[in-house]
Parts: C-alpha cells; structure tokens; sequence
C-alpha cells in the first residue's frame, strides 16, 4: 500500500508540449511502473500528436476518455495554471498535482472556491510542489527518483528540497519510503499537512512520518492537534525558519512571519505539546525518526 | 510589491475611498506650494517610506503655518526614519506627502487580508484604529471582528454595514462607510492585492468618513497582468543587493550575520540558515538559486554575497534533483575563478550526479573545504567563519 498513488494510477501530463513538461514525463515514464502509468498529455491546439509514444489530447475530458487517466500533473506556465487546474477539476479526475510555481492567489482563491461550492471530489496537491512519490512504484513531480526506495515511512512537506534532505537522511539509515508528498510552499492550496497524515494514519504500510513544515499560517499547528487526537503512529518533526525575520517571504509565497504569527518556535511548541517530537537540526530528522520507531 | 501612501490613496479613490486632498512633494518649495495649492490652515507633513511607524518615528507632522510646512518638510526630507520596521539604520526619506488636516473625532482600523484558514479574503475591521493592529489582536481580540468575502459576490451591503455598525460607526455615517468598505474590496480585488489597509479610517466631527492612511501591497506573482502597478515601484526603498539578485531572477534576502548561503529550495535554504544558527553561526543571507540554476545565475549570487562586507564565510548547499551537481559544480567554480573569492568556501552537495560534481570541485585545485553531509558543512562553515578575521 501507500497514499495517493500507486502501480495503478494513470496519469495525464497538462502542459505536456512545453520543455518542463516533456522532461519530468520522459523521468516520470522512465521510473519504476513509469511506462504504464504516464498514458496522456494534454495540450491545447496539439491534439493528435505524440510525445516519447504519449498520445497527446485536447483537453482534460477527451484524454481521460481516451485512456482512463485518473491523475493529472501540472506544468503549465503561471498565468494559465488555474484555468489548468479548473479544467481537470471539471473532469473529475480523482487527483491534480500543480506543480506550477507563481500562480496568483486571487486565481487559486477563485477556484478553491468554485471546488467547495460544486463539492468537487478532485484532490488538488499544489501549486508550487515537487509532486509525490510512491518508490518503486511511481513518481508524478521533479524530486529525483533514485533517492528513494519503497518501505515504512511517510513524508509530508511544504518544501521541495527539504523532503529530498529528510528522505536522504532515511536512507543514510536504510529506511526506505511507502510515499512522499509535497504539498507545496503557497498560502492558498490543495491538501495541507492535516489532510495527507489522515492519509498515511489509514495506510497500512506507514509505520511512522516525518512532518516538515515551514514558517508562515497555522496549518502544522492544526495537524499537530489532530495527531494529538487521532494518530496512531508516531511521528517526527521540523519546522524550517528559526532564523527567518519577520514580514520578509523567504522564497515560498506563503513562508513568511506576519504580525508575529507563523514562527517556527510557535510551530514546534504547539508540536511538541501534542506529543510530536521535534528537531531543531534540519540534520537530524533520520536519526530523530528511528529513535521513535518501533 | 509594496507601494507608497500616497500612490495607494491615488489607487483607492479611483474606487471610491475617500481621503484627505494631498500631494507628493519632492522638495520644500513643492511641500510649500502643496499647501498653497491645498488652502486651509492646517496641514499634515508625511514622511513617504514604505514601512509602517512613521508617525513614533518622527515622520508625521501637523503643520499649523506655512512657516510650520517649510520647517517640517525641510526636516523630515532626507532625515533616516528609524521605525519598527525599517530595521535600525532606518530608512532615507526622499518624498512626501502634504495634506490637508483633518477633524478627527474617532480612528478606526479596516483591513483585508489573504486568510489561510479560510483560503479567502478576509475584511478585518477594529474600533481602535490608529494604533498597532497587532496589539490590538494581543490584548483585546473581542475589539476585531472578521467576515471572509465571497470572491464571486464581493463584499454584500449587509456584510459592509454590519462590519461598520459593529465599530461604532452611527447609522447616519453607515453608507459612507459600506462605500469606502466595498471601494477598498473593489481595489484589492482588481489589483490582485496581497494586503490592504486603512489605519486609521477616521470619523470627522460633521460625520464624515475618511482613509487618513492607506497601504497596500501586491502579489508580485499577479504583476504580469499589471503593468500599471509596476510602474509604482520605488527600488530607492528596497534593499540594493535583493535588487540585483531580482533582476537575475535570484531570491535573496539580506540578513545581519556573516555567513553566506548559497542553496537551491527554499526550505531547504531556510534549513540551511537554521543549521548555522545552531552550530553557533550567523547567516548573512537567504538565497534560494531555483531548480534550474545555470552557472551565470551562481556567479551573480557570488557577486551579490561577496558585496556584503560583512561576509567571513560562504556554505553552498545543493540537494540536486533536477539541479544536477555537476552543472552546479562547475557553476561554483567558474564563478570562485571570475570574482576572486575572498572567504572560505564550504561546499556540500548531494543528490543527481554528486560524485562528478565533487570530482569538478576537487580538480579544479580551487581551496573549496568539502562538507559531507549538511551538519558536517554547516559546522566547517562557522569554523571558518571564525577563523577569518
């Protein structure tokens, strides 16, 4: 087992002509299940057309009709990603991953909207995230495929590189991962922390996570109140920012300390009291991890 | 992006807010004919930075002679205001704003944010304006009330007036008050703000109701469809070095340590900067290189950390993914060759391609001290940076 996506999923690549596109699907299809997974693209005005044998379709609905795509990743360019988006989301595919970096927040505030209102059955992961992961058996995203390897541990995180970090740190210690997912580092989004640890607490190969955060909202603080409550597996973690100043966006749109909310020592205080056990040394997040297995 | 008063005072009339007449001025003389112009007998000398504080600072006068005008402008035009946002050297003034005075009876707060919670915009209002928001929210929540704005129906009549009655405007003022509401809602809606605020939003004695403040900042990802908007960036009140890392498509943040960071992820960036802290280090900046690096983008990065005078240590951290090492490494050394690295340099790379990456580094007879893993090149890079005095 694992979250999100597995062996299975059929994914469409939206934006499938542009030069991001085609490079993360020619990864994407050449890793693991790769090859029966990625089975359309979709690019307005190229229909008809192949990429690396992937037929490539009009839209959303013609490609998921065509070949059963469930999922679909995102790499159209900023202005048209949530137009990107809305049209899968109006497909109803089961999952979107944006991994578009720069999109407004008015437009992913019109269309979070739109998706509540229609009760839309469409996960949204994204924008601005490097994917997710199942090891050995499918990889939708940019992280690099050949860091990780399929086992007990999940990792959930805002940041792309820093997910890279933590599942380098497991490896180090040969634990291996059932998925990682990056959310993504925008303040209006899809998934937050909360709703991917439900995820990995009804998963029956996760044995435990790592959580990373980053300063900025109060969504770690909200699934750490949810662990408290709920979670059945132990789970680490670390919040990027002790030394961010306030009121300065450190790279992600939404990684910033406003009004003196948002700061890492608030995120690891709250962490901790739930019984969440945190490190400050982002160097640290393997050997913190094993030392709560059990 | 943010912008000054007075240019968000212009925006916010175009939808209907309504504010003290006024002028930028760049010199005495404009501050004196401002007045002139403006007639009255009372006017209000303010200072045009874009941090908030101004008036603590010595940045806000109230003029009651012409001579008042001539002797405030000429003080406050060039002085450093120091503020609790501009950091401790403060910020140089260059422009101002001469306006009418007003009669004000009482101050209010109205803000918009973007609200994470609820993942839409949200209209916060208080009536105890005039003062840091902040602490208003510490010590007396029950004085700030909220309603999150459907994004397709914008801010109805009844929101706006209940908002408005819930600050103490009176029933005679409500009107006015649910048009400068939903003015403000129409701008930030149509100018993809990030944030805006009216601090304070005043009632006058003869029942009026004015923005005796305004700021604004926009979503720099929304600036493609708003060429406008750009056009009101001051780069005179933003940090000189982020200037120049934005022009290379860099994003840097200056900060007050000696160690500069080099890194690509943001999280991983920020990590990165924690790491040193704890090691007993400090980072002299933030700078995330992106996922697609190139070796002319790190030489710039070079350049812009080596300008810091301060700096004693540079620590490269490279997690590659699509960011190969190799194309990294040999980015680092062309640039340690161009810009004459003048401090030690701690390199530490993982991921796509790390051992010919590490090979280039090695080969290239460069005196880059290797980290192998980020605690290892975090703890090297303070040392060193302890040792270079």
């Amino acid at each position: 087992m694992s979250i999100l996506i597995n062996k299975d999923t059929r994914v469409m690549t939206q934006g499938i002509t542009g030069k991001t596109g085609q490079f993360h699907t020619k990864t994407g299809k050449e890793y693991a299940d790769g090859l029966n997974c990625y089975v359309a693209g979709v690019t307005p005005k190229k229909g008809g057309q192949k990429y690396e044998g992937i037929p490539i379709f009009e839209s959303v609905k013609d490609a998921k009709s065509a070949t059963g795509a469930n999922v679909s990743v995102i790499y159209v360019p900023p202005p048209f990603a949530a137009a990107a988006i809305e049209e899968a989301v109006d497909a109803e595919l089961d999952l979107v991953i944006c991994i578009t970096e720069g999109i407004p927040v008015r437009d992913m505030i019109r269309l979070k909207y739109k998706m509540e209102k229609n009760n839309s059955k469409t996960l949204l992961i994204g924008p601005n995230c490097p994917g997710v992961i199942t090891p050995d058996e499918i990889k939708i995203g940019i992280m690099p495929g050949h860091i990780h390897k399929s086992g007990p541990i999940g990792v959930v995180s805002r940041s792309g590189t820093l997910t890279y970090e933590a599942v380098g740190q497991l490896m180090e210690i040969g634990l291996g991962q059932s998925s990682c997912v990056g959310i993504g580092g925008d303040p209006v989004n899809g998934l937050k922390h909360i709703d991917v640890m439900r995820m990995f607490n009804d998963d029956p190969q996760t044995e435990a996570v790592i959580m990373v955060g980053e300063i900025g909202g109060s969504n770690e603080e909200e699934c750490a109140r949810w662990i408290k409550a709920n979670m059945k597996k132990p789970v680490v973690g670390f919040i990027a920012g002790v030394t961010a100043p306030e009121g300065k966006r450190m790279g992600h749109a939404g990684a910033i300390i406003s009004g003196g909310k948002g700061t890492a020592e608030e995120k690891l205080a709250v962490m901790e009291e739930c019984g969440i056990r945190t490190t400050k040394n982002p160097a640290e997040m393997g050997k913190l991890l094993k030392s709560v297995l059990r | 992006m943010k912008i000054h008063e007075y240019q968000a005072k212009e925006l916010l009339r175009q939808y209907g807010v309504v504010t003290p007449r006024g002028m930028p001025c760049f010199s005495v003389d404009e501050a004196e004919a401002a007045a002139k112009t403006l007639g009255g007998s009372v006017w209000v000398v303010k200072a045009q930075i874009h941090a908030g504080g101004r008036g603590k600072g010595g940045g806000v006068k109230v003029a009651k002679s012409m001579a008042d005008v001539k002797s405030y402008a000429s003080s406050i035009l060039g002085m450093q205001l120091k503020t609790h946002q501009t950091g401790p050297e403060g910020q140089k003034v260059r422009r101002l704003l001469v306006e009418e005075g007003a009669d004000i009876k009482k101050e209010l707060y109205v803000g918009l944010v973007v609200d994470r919670g609820t993942q839409r915009v949200v209209l916060m209002v208080s009536s105890e304006g005039g003062m840091d928001i902040e602490e208003v929210a510490a010590h007396t929540p029950e004085k700030i009330h909220k309603v999150a704005i459907d994004p397709i129906l914008g801010l109805t009549d009844t929101d706006a007036d209940d908002m408005a009655q819930k600050i103490g405007v009176p029933a005679a003022s409500v009107p006015q008050a649910r048009a400068m509401l939903q003015g403000l809602y129409k701008a930030f809606d149509a100018t993809d703000a990030s944030l805006a605020e009216i601090n304070p939003l005043i009632l006058t004695g003869d029942g009026r109701v004015i923005a005796l403040d305004a700021k604004i900042d926009f979503d720099g990802n929304a600036l493609f469809r708003h060429p406008e908007l750009v056009a009101l960036r001051d780069v005179e009140e933003e940090d000189p070095a982020e200037v120049e890392a934005s022009k290379h498509d860099l994003n840097y943040i200056q900060l007050e340590g000696n160690i500069g960071c080099l890194v690509n992820g943001a999280g991983l960036a920020m990590a990165s900067m924690d790491i040193i802290k704890l090691y007993g280090g400090s980072p002299a900046n933030f700078l995330d290189v992106g996922g697609s690096a190139t070796a002319e983008k790190v030489t710039e990065a070079f350049k812009i950390m080596l300008r810091n005078p301060e700096l004693k240590a540079i620590l490269v951290n490279i997690f590659g993914g699509i960011m190969k090492c190799d194309v990294i490494a040999h980015g680092i050394v062309a640039a340690a060759r161009q810009v004459s690295l003048s401090v030690p340099l701690v390199v530490r790379l993982e991921g796509t391609n790390v051992d010919l990456g590490k090979k280039i580094l090695a080969d290239s007879g460069l005196p880059i001290i290797s980290g192998n893993n980020m605690a290892d090149a975090a703890q090297k890079v303070v040392a060193a940076a302890k040792g270079a005095h």
